[in-house]
């Protein structure tokens, strides 16, 4: 490996980015070092400098705001999953339990997994379903970004270079909102998601009014299904309601894990359990 | 660079650069190889460590991360009660068996039991999820760290009792019939084992192999005088460039002179310094590609010929006539059925060393046939076997993957050329890409019962891909078709498997040989027919059940130790309980589903001795010499326990010498099922030789009573002085006939016998599984060790599940432990194990084999579950949740 950067402020960072072109941000590295194994076992070495968030405090953390929580981009999900949160983020902490094994929940960041950008990435159903923001920091300054914008394909975000992504912002749930989340795959542990639902639900008078579902590892991102968001709102909550039109944005592929076909069905099964769990 | 941390509770300065994996800096700049590495990629928890107390993988931890911060190792484990209790609670539990996951597993239960005292099962299962282990099942690892939790005191001292390969156990007797934990146990849980990638020297060149990343391409090799190291190819082999388990098969080459046959063959290797042969990249290579379309198996009988040898890509046939014409039937039944490749996954990747000493070679590693390998090595060597010793490292899994040899031929050319040691460590991808799998297999059978169930027919006809060189595949052509009609009375047989070869990767010998399969098609026929004929399925297996006095297809007649009908009496209880207690209505539906198997123990048709041997030294030294390669399924203890009460004396009096060419006669390979029949026999023979010896020299007679102790050895109280060493040879060859073109002849010596239930429950909308228990009868003639016994079911239990549900290796894009599923903790469920010990006359105080039965029944116990739950009948496995789903829907 051909350099190792380890700033202390996010200042030093963004100058270390800057000056050092084609480096990669390192933060739990249990996306970074897999990649690099897998490449070298074809001789295909990946020397790109590191840049490692872990010394920078500031990065450090998950607090309450006055509008939500800020994830800092160092938090992992054995941190997050440690944190007294309202009923709507139990979606999240469930995913959270599910990533990997205890070494991976205990190193890696929910940061990563978004900045990452894998379809199968659990984190993003329920984060969408969240109305979460990514913070990032670069060279022209900082912005906010829905985690829908932030999120542009199979291994591509928003980021751009000598940008890093400083915090999650996740704004106060509504009222009464719950959380949930189910992935589904071949095996007990350590499983790539063939499918999973996110999804919150706040009722008020046994009434849907507040309606948010995603389907992940269904797409080459996670996503929002508008369509069966709104089926369900104004009414008392029915899995029955879901119907397979209103997951026709959906786009999954056929590969090792499961067909397209499949996906298709069980993230419908899915999206209809999670309701039927939620009401 | 250095990074100052604190390492097992002491201060340390480590010198290596920043980005260095923190597995690798402890390994090899802390010398502290008890954490293992069997991925890099976070999938295995081999290497798992604590970091301020939270486990990690420290594969994926650069070191600069660990700085200022406290790391433990599986090494400062002892140091404390409560990872004394954890070890003293794995090896009473026989939580280890080859040991190369149990550090990562101890340390990750460590940080559960560190915050969680008294767990119950969701926790340990939740905390240990993270770490693989392919050999145990797991069950024996979730109890001990049940039982560490809830032991009150534990002690440092408990664990330093333990054994150690070579130095007697204090206290054992290990009687025959009596569960002392493994002899061998110490140092697989204090991180001391030595594995293949845990002991080269350190001025060891470093050997890289270049793998085709086509099934199948032409290449040429230009000048490589531009890169910074050495580049082997097939002009560097001094003697045969081709190896093979068949002496008159020798066709795979060490580095592929212009043709490559499948991806992962090996075309060429980098040698020198290590950080110059990792620097080498790809593009920088001198050797240009030429594509080719690949055969597979459907194309192959007929196609183009991958090898000169076989114009139609037809390896072997096996096949067995039995029975003129069937007797009538009233009900038929026939299908087909479709098989994946399936990986051995060891969790240790191959690797070793090699060393020239003069004329003669040292070839260190993980190994299963240390006979066969100095046979290869001499091979490619061009030198005499004499001058090769083969020096096996403890061996973290083998399961037949390493029957064949990987590195060996490699390092050995390598060091020969350059009289320096040279060291290679497959990564787990390359392992994968590289090593031999379980046939996949394409099946097409059909069979008939009369009206009250009586089996009239068998017919039978499978092609196996046997990829793209021999390997094992002319065995499990053989074994295939005297094995596929199960241990059941059928009057008529037709059976034939064929080995196709294919751009594939090479299949090989993995437990079974071929039979898991198999076993498939026939047990699930018996579902059909039984229902057809109206019967209980397990009634109808009773009835058609092999016995006593029955004669099998190929003519053998089996007088003794056929168990199955005690199998099957004894699952009939719990058959009828879990058929009661399933769900039969709803979301989702429970299923229960029995299979039956067999298994001839030793090789088929063929010669395969073993010889042990024992020596008592004028001193008082007993020593055992035993050269069976224990690969974690238990031979030093088990062996140990036979010649030790052949002998008279308790397994504490023996030392021992173990496997290593140069030092031990030839067991023959750890395969087959073979060590505790063939090798035990051996043992046997060699502690009723040594104690003939002394009962002569003291002239006592038969039933004198010997101990040993201070150096002394004493017959009936009188101590006996020697002058010279007693020795006591045995050795065993089982008695079989050669098949004949039909099949027919006494193949195997002796079979074992089982019989599974699977209970479980199929989510009818996703078409998921969730394994609830599995029940699982075996005939072992006699368990010399039940705890090790019972741990070879379960670890063979689990690599049915494996097969059933979710291993498919499919090449190029299953070369890795994500993509590649094996069974994690979560995915045993409870096991409930039976023994029954219908003697073998020929066996070691009555014992016959487990390593491969274990697993023949599992996965059509599992298909029949399935059946049983959604009338749904499986034709191909791995039976993934959107192949079950389509079968729910097509039925
Ligand atoms: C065995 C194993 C099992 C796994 N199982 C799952 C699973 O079940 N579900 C799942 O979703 N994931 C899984 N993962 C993937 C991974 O653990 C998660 O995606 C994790 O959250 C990544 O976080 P990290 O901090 O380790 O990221 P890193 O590896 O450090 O980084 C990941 C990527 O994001 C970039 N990056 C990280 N942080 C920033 C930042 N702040 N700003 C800009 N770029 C950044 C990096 O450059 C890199 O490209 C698994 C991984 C392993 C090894
Ligand atoms: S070696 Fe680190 S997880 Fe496998
Ligand atoms: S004992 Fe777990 S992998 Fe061998």
């Amino acid at each position: 490996m051909d350099g190792y950067l380890r700033p202390r402020t996010l200042d030093d960072a963004l100058a270390m980015l800057a000056a050092t072109p084609g480096c990669q941000v390192l933060a739990g590295g249990t996306d970074v070092f897999p990649a690099r194994t897998g490449a070298e076992v074809w001789l295909k070495r990946d020397n790109r400098p590191l840049l490692d968030l872990s010394g920078i405090a500031a990065l450090a953390g998950i607090t309450e705001t006055a509008t939500g929580w800020r994830i800092g981009a160092l938090a992992t999900w054995t941190e997050f999953c440690a944190t007294q949160l309202p009923p709507a983020f139990d979606g999240l902490k469930q995913a959270a339990r599910q990533v990997g094994g205890a070494q991976v929940q205990n190193r890696g960041t929910l940061l990563g997994n978004l900045c990452n950008a894998s379809p199968a990435a659990d984190g993003a159903p329920p984060l969408l379903t969240l109305d979460a923001q990514v913070e990032l920091s670069g060279p022209a300054g900082g912005r906010v970004l829905p985690l829908a914008a932030f999120l542009l394909g199979n291994r591509r975000t928003a980021l751009a270079p000598g940008e890093i992504a400083t915090a999650l912002l996740l704004p106060h749930p509504p009222e009464g909102a719950m959380g949930g989340f189910m992935k589904l795959g071949a095996r007990s542990h350590l499983v790539i998601s063939i499918a999973m639902v996110a999804g919150t639900l706040a009722l008020e008078g046994g009434v849907v009014r507040h309606a948010r579902l995603a389907v992940g590892a269904c797409s080459a991102t996670a996503q929002r299904l508008p369509l069966a968001e709104a089926a369900l709102l104004n009414a008392p909550p029915d899995p029955a309601r879901l119907l397979p039109e209103h997951l026709a944005a959906l786009t999954p592929i056929d590969d090792v894990r499961a067909s397209a076909a499949y996906r298709r069905h069980a993230a419908l099964v899915l999206l209809q359990r999670l309701v039927e769990s939620l009401a | 660079m250095t990074i100052a941390l604190t390492l097992n509770g002491a201060a340390e300065l480590v010198a290596a650069a920043p980005a260095t994996r923190l597995s690798a800096a402890l390994r090899d700049a802390c010398g502290l190889t008890g954490t293992k590495v069997g991925c890099d990629t976070g999938d295995c928890g081999a290497c798992t460590v604590l970091l301020d107390g939270a486990q990690v993988c420290a594969c994926l931890v650069p070191l600069a991360q660990a700085e200022g911060r406290a790391v433990t190792t599986v090494e400062g484990l002892a140091a404390t009660p409560l990872g004394a209790a954890l070890q003293a609670a794995f090896h009473a539990h026989g939580a280890a068996q080859c040991g190369i996951c149990t550090p990562g597993m101890l340390m990750a239960a460590t940080e559960l039991l560190a915050t969680t005292p008294h767990p119950d099962e969701a926790q340990v299962q939740a905390a240990l999820g993270g770490v693989l282990c392919r050999c145990t099942g797991y069950r024996r690892i979730i109890a001990a760290v049940l039982a560490a939790g809830s032991a009150t005191t534990a002690s440092a001292a408990a664990v330093l009792a333990l054994g150690t390969a070579t130095a007697p156990l204090a206290g054992a007797v290990g009687a025959v019939g009596e569960s002392i934990p493994r002899l061998d146990g110490l140092p697989k849980l204090n991180g001391t084992e030595r594995f293949g990638a845990d002991d080269a020297p350190a001025d060891a060149l470093w050997l890289r192999p270049i793998r085709s990343p086509y099934a199948h391409a032409r290449f040429s090799i230009g000048d490589a005088s531009h890169l910074p190291v050495r580049l082997l190819t097939a002009a560097d082999i001094p003697g045969r460039n081709g190896f093979g388990i068949y002496p008159d098969i020798k066709d795979q080459a060490v580095f592929a002179p212009g043709l490559a046959r499948y991806r992962g063959d090996c075309v060429a290797a980098l040698l020198g310094e290590r950080a110059a042969v990792e620097a080498v990249r790809w593009d920088d290579l001198p050797i240009t590609w030429q594509e080719l379309p690949p055969l597979t198996a459907t194309a192959a009988p007929g196609g183009p010929a991958l090898h000169e040898r076989w114009p139609d890509n037809i390896l072997t046939t096996g096949r067995l006539r039995s029975g003129e014409t069937p007797p009538p039937a009233t009900h038929i039944a026939q299908g087909e059925w479709t098989t994946g490749f399936v990986e051995h996954a060891y969790i240790e990747p191959e690797a070793g060393w090699a060393e020239r000493h003069g004329e003669t070679i040292h070839v260190h590693g993980c190994t299963q046939a240390p006979y066969m390998d100095r046979e290869e090595v001499a091979g490619v060597l061009g030198i005499a076997p004499e001058a090769v010793r083969i020096i096996p490292s403890a061996c973290g899994g083998g399961f037949g993957g390493k029957l064949d040899v990987s590195f060996q031929p490699m390092v050995a050319v390598a060091a020969w050329l350059t009289g320096r040691p040279v060291r290679a460590v497959w990564s787990r991808g390359e392992s994968l890409a590289s090593s031999t799998k379980r046939h996949p297999a394409s099946i097409q059978a059909s069979a008939g019962c009369d009206a009250e169930g009586r089996l009239t027919s068998f017919e039978f006809e499978a092609d196996y891909d046997t990829g793209a060189y021999a390997s094992w595949g002319p065995t499990v052509a053989g074994r295939v078709p005297v094995h596929c009609m199960g241990p059941y009375r059928l009057p008529f047989v037709h059976s034939q498997a064929r080995a196709v070869l294919t751009n594939n990767p090479p299949s090989g010998a993995f437990r079974g040989f071929g039979v898991p399969q198999a076993a498939i098609a026939q047990e699930m026929l018996w579902d059909q027919l039984a229902d057809a004929a109206g019967m209980d399925r397990l009634e109808f297996r009773l009835l058609n059940a092999l016995r006593n006095g029955d004669t099998t297809n190929t003519g053998q007649r089996l007088d003794h130790s056929v168990g199955l009908v005690e199998c099957l009496e004894a699952l009939r209880p719990h058959w009828h309980a879990l058929r009661a207690a399933r769900r039969t209505t709803g979301r989702t539906r429970g299923g229960v589903g029995v299979a039956c198997m067999w298994y001839g123990i030793g090789n088929t048709g063929m010669s395969n001795p073993s010889t042990m041997r024992l020596t008592l030294a004028p001193d008082g030294r007993l020593t055992f010499h035993n050269g069976a390669v224990d690969i974690g399924q238990g031979s030093t203890t088990v062996l140990a326990q036979i010649a030790a009460e052949a002998l008279g004396l308790p397994v504490s009096a023996l030392h021992m010498v173990l496997y290593d060419t140069g030092l031990t006669a030839d067991a023959g390979k750890t395969s087959a099922s073979r060590q505790t029949f063939v090798s035990g026999r051996a043992a046997q023979a060699a502690g009723a030789a040594l104690r003939g010896e002394i009962l002569r020299r003291a002239n006592a007679g038969a039933e004198a009573r010997l101990t040993l102790s201070d150096g002394t050895l004493r017959v009936n109280g009188e101590a006996l002085r020697l002058d010279s060493t007693l020795e006591g040879l045995g050795s065993y060859d089982p008695p079989t006939v050669p098949l004949d073109a039909d099949g027919q002849g006494i193949p195997y010596a002796t079979y074992g016998f089982a019989a599974q239930l699977a209970a479980l429950e199929v989510d009818m909308d996703l078409g998921t599984i969730h394994l609830q228990k599995i029940v699982a009868a075996h005939d072992v003639g006699r368990a010399i060790n039940p705890l090790l016994v019972q741990g070879q079911v379960e670890g063979g239990i689990a690599q049915g599940i494996g097969l059933a549900l979710m291993e498919e290796y499919l090449p190029g894009r299953t070369e890795n432990l994500h993509d590649y599923l094996i069974p994690t903790i979560g995915d045993v469920p409870e096991i409930e194990t039976i023994l029954i010990e219908a003697r073998e006359p020929l066996g070691p105080f009555g014992a016959k084999g487990i390593g491969e039965p274990a697993l023949v029944p599992t996965a059509p116990a599992i298909l029949s579950a399935i059946r049983d739950a959604t009338g749904a009948t499986l034709r191909r496995v791995p039976a993934l949740p959107h192949r079950v789903l389509e079968a729910l829907r097509g039925h």
